[in-house]
């Protein structure tokens, strides 16, 4: 464009460096060019995170590669996960593993009174839920799970949602399940669930109208401003957010996704999130449960 | 504070004369940093571990002072070149005076 006045062009190229940014990787950008910006150096790298994964268990699977949360995050946020020592998320263990042989309730008991050890009776049965559960005619996430045996087998009060204790006690039991693949059922009476899960990952929401798909599906492995998405996967949760410093519980992280595209969110424990939290697990099956991950 | 763990390992526990030690540390605290307000829009006051010591056989040779910029469940790692066998204690001292406390032993042959 020869005749194009300088203002413009240079116009041109800004807005080309906009368009291009989220795959910006090459040297040559407009915005490498400009040296008169301290950021115009940064050499930091994106997360490589194809060929991590495991390819999918289902046909309907919308992914040609399954991939964890892990990939998505820096070298040094995967080393803090991978070192037990160093992952902040093994305070909570330690503190569900207290709170399991800890007698609490008008019963007596404990978690011990009945199962006894964790690691052999709690091993790999926290990557089965969400799962159906006949009495209540619902299915139920292990929280839910974790407040049904307080109230009735332990006769002591359910604890509070994103409380310390239910949190701590969901990752401790997750934890014994980890390195095992995510195996969440969703046929026969799930199968509505599931449905209503799904229908919910595609529904568009808030003033920003944007899906769960929208990012996690569509646009995954790519900037949205500066968070790298991710494909949204649950095989970490709880998981410790280096943002919050604490065990963040998968319906806490929904809802800020919901309030980040300006939605109401649903509620925490509420059927939409169980319903979505059943598909999102479908959507990672055969993924090692990680708990506690690290996660930004 | 009393039931507070906290998580300390050392590479290795038994080292020969002028041999180093890697120890790493962990500890559960908020850190409240007393820059948050609550939801009655009241200063939450600030709460946070300000010093951590280490010493071996009453002889203090590390500490740090902290600051309420530290995060959560502060995290140490540091190298020591210990000149005689004993009882490493680890310190973390709260802004209202408790004490978290582990010991360690190590020997140095």
């Amino acid at each position: 464009m020869p005749s194009v006045p300088y203002p413009l062009a240079f116009a041109a190229v800004a807005i080309l460096a906009l368009a291009v940014s989220p795959h910006a990787q090459d040297t040559s950008s407009p915005r490498a060019q400009d040296t008169s910006s301290p950021r115009a150096q940064d050499t930091s790298e994106r997360p490589a995170w194809q060929e991590h994964g495991i390819k999918p268990q289902s046909p309907d699977s919308p992914f040609g590669e399954v991939v964890s949360g892990l990939y998505f995050r820096s070298k040094e946020t995967q080393a803090m996960q991978a070192d037990d020592f160093n992952n902040p998320g093994f305070l909570a263990v330690e503190q569900g593993e207290d709170l399991w042989s800890k007698v609490d309730g008008a019963a007596g008991k404990s978690c011990a009174s009945c199962h006894n050890e964790a690691a052999t009776a709690m091993k790999g049965v926290a990557a089965a839920y969400p799962k159906w559960n006949g009495k209540l005619g619902k299915p139920v996430n292990l929280e839910q799970r974790i407040n049904i045996c307080r109230s009735g087998a332990l006769k002591a009060e359910p604890w509070a949602f994103g409380s310390p204790e239910l949190t701590a006690m969901t990752t401790y039991i997750r934890n014994q399940s980890r390195g095992m693949p995510v195996a969440v059922k969703v046929d026969g009476p799930m199968t509505p669930w599931f449905d209503r899960g799904k229908a919910l990952y595609y529904q568009r929401n808030g003033q920003l109208d944007l899906a769960c798909a929208s990012c996690h599906e569509k646009n995954h492995g790519k900037y949205l401003r500066a968070d790298f998405l991710s494909q949204g996967q649950s095989n970490g949760f709880p998981v410790y957010r280096l943002r919050d410093q604490r065990l963040v519980p998968l319906h806490e992280r929904m809802e800020g996704c919901m309030q980040d595209v300006r939605a109401t969110p649903y509620k925490p424990l509420s059927d939409e999130f169980l319903a979505l939290e059943t598909y999102v697990a479908w959507r990672g099956l055969g993924l090692p449960v990680e708990t506690p991950a690290v996660r930004n | 504070m009393a039931d507070v763990k906290p998580r300390i390992k050392l590479d290795k526990k038994d080292v020969a004369q002028g041999g180093v030690i890697e120890v790493k540390t962990l500890v559960s605290h908020t850190m409240e940093s007393g820059q948050r307000k609550d939801k009655d829009g009241k200063t939450i006051p600030r709460k946070i571990l300000n010093t951590f010591i280490c010493d071996l056989n009453g002889k203090t040779i590390f500490s740090a002072d902290l600051e309420s910029a530290v995060s959560a469940n502060p995290y140490f790692q540091f190298k020591l070149k210990p000149e005689e066998s004993g009882t490493l204690t680890f310190t973390w001292i709260d802004d209202d005076g408790s004490k978290i406390q582990a010991t360690e032993q190590i020997k140095v042959s």
